[in-house]
């Protein structure tokens, strides 16, 4: 994507491109120029930084955090892992915002016009921080696919939105989560429009029993690699 | 070494979780330098503005700091002023109510970090705006750069009674397409 000899973030074998025609809306939405290569200064190496008061006590429990008379519908979930940097160092201190379809494959964002029924108890939001370790946690209802009218009869395989911002602007992933053994990923081009396989399989969370709790609810795994400057590093003199 | 995740879209229904309400507003009464507001539209290759995309800035503080420990000066960073925000573009496109931010050495000028997300970009792009009553040629990012395409990263100033905006469009694709960076 960037012209050879610039090491940047990002690398194009696995990040997906900005045209992927399958999925028709980057038609007129990918730029057509080549990224411009650019050395990081320090505006690049600094970042928003977030500490528990940002955080409310419910945020990260999506059947709590909306509750209006009751629970939420669907099938419980609890969605664990840990944020890493390339070197398998802990993260700590990344902001992970959440957000998904309910049971049913309904968004409460407006423009969704999927003839599926809203959920008084549950509107599937949440954020937490990493902890010291760089591990997070998340309780919530399992989301359901749900058509978009991309071509014909297309369903987005059932999905939880991903964004963290890590210890500085250039450590920024927005992403999602996947679900082991859905048959819709096959047909999915936002998931297929990652240029290969073994990425690909990545942002698949692990069924895992140990997370999961007997009598209450099924636990995923699901850690995600974060690429970045290393935030301990910055130019003498301060560029 | 672990090899990094995969990015995805966005998608169109991010608005309830990640635009909060004042998340566009960077200062409060107290912050120091000079108020402007930042805002544009983004523009798809037919030039139709988008509107589901979401804006997100960085910058460092009237002084020049970023209030970040990377920062040599972090201690002395203004403390009302945190310097992220972020804008969805619906209606009018995106809208920043921030300051002019101090330059950061070694750039005599100042400029803004920016990244944009949308339905129908798998990943993000990430840009920067300079403001055109500066002599932006002086910044060593900016000296650098295709001198027409440059053109693409500089706002507009202008004085309304309101106060100071300046206006930028981020053309994603096409006539103009606004310069994007491999970070
Ligand atoms: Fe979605």
């Amino acid at each position: 994507m960037s012209e050879a000899g610039h090491k940047g973030v990002l690398d194009w074998s696995i990040q997906p491109p900005y045209l992927h025609a399958p999925y028709v809306a980057t038609v007129r939405r990918a730029p057509h120029h080549p990224l411009v290569p650019l050395a990081a200064s320090l505006m690049e190496r600094t970042g928003p930084v977030y500490g528990e008061g940002d955080i409310g006590p419910l945020d990260h429990d999506l059947t709590k955090n909306a509750a209006k008379n009751g629970e939420p519908l669907g099938e419980r979930i609890i969605v664990t892992g840990q944020v890493l940097d390339e070197n398998g160092r802990g993260v700590p201190g990344v902001l992970i915002e959440i957000w998904q379809a309910n049971a049913a494959g309904r968004y409460v964002h407006k423009n969704d016009q999927h003839d599926a029924p809203l959920d008084p108890n549950f509107v599937g939001a949440g954020r937490t921080l990493t902890d010291e370790k760089g591990f997070y946690r998340f309780i919530s209802i399992k989301p359901g696919a749900y058509p978009w009218k991309n071509h014909f009869n297309a369903w987005r395989p059932a999905h939880i939105h991903f964004s963290l911002i890590g210890r500085n602007f250039s450590e920024r992933l927005v992403t999602q989560m996947y679900f082991p053994g859905d048959p819709l990923l096959e047909y999915d081009p936002i998931y297929q429009g990652i240029p290969n396989t073994k990425a690909r399989s990545r942002l698949i969370s692990r069924f895992d029993l140990e997370t999961t709790q007997p009598e209450w609810a099924l636990g995923y795994r699901f850690d995600i690699v974060l690429a970045g400057y290393d935030q301990t590093y910055f130019e003498p003199g301060g560029h | 070494m672990r090899a990094q995740y995969p990015s995805q879209t966005v998608g169109p229904f991010f608005a309830f979780a990640l635009v909060r309400e004042g998340g566009n507003i960077l200062v409060d009464e107290q912050t120091l330098g000079e108020r402007i507001t930042l805002k544009g539209r983004v523009l798809d290759g037919d030039g139709e503005p988008v509107d589901d995309a979401l804006v997100e800035i960085w910058q460092a503080d009237a002084h020049g700091r970023f209030r970040h420990p990377a920062d040599p000066q972090y201690a002395q960073a203004d403390p009302h002023f945190k310097g992220f925000g972020r804008s969805g573009t619906t209606g009018e496109g995106f809208c920043f109510q921030t300051i002019k931010p101090g330059p950061v050495p070694p750039s005599p000028v100042p400029c803004i970090a920016v990244r944009v997300f949308a339905r129908g970009m798998l990943i993000h792009a990430v840009t920067r705006v300079y403001f055109s009553d500066h002599d932006n040629t002086q910044d060593p990012v900016f000296a650098g750069l295709d001198p027409v395409r440059r053109q693409t990263l500089v706002a507009q100033r202008c004085e309304l009674p309101s106060g100071v905006v300046y206006r930028w469009d981020i053309r994603l694709q096409g006539e103009g397409e606004t310069i994007f960076f491999d970070l």
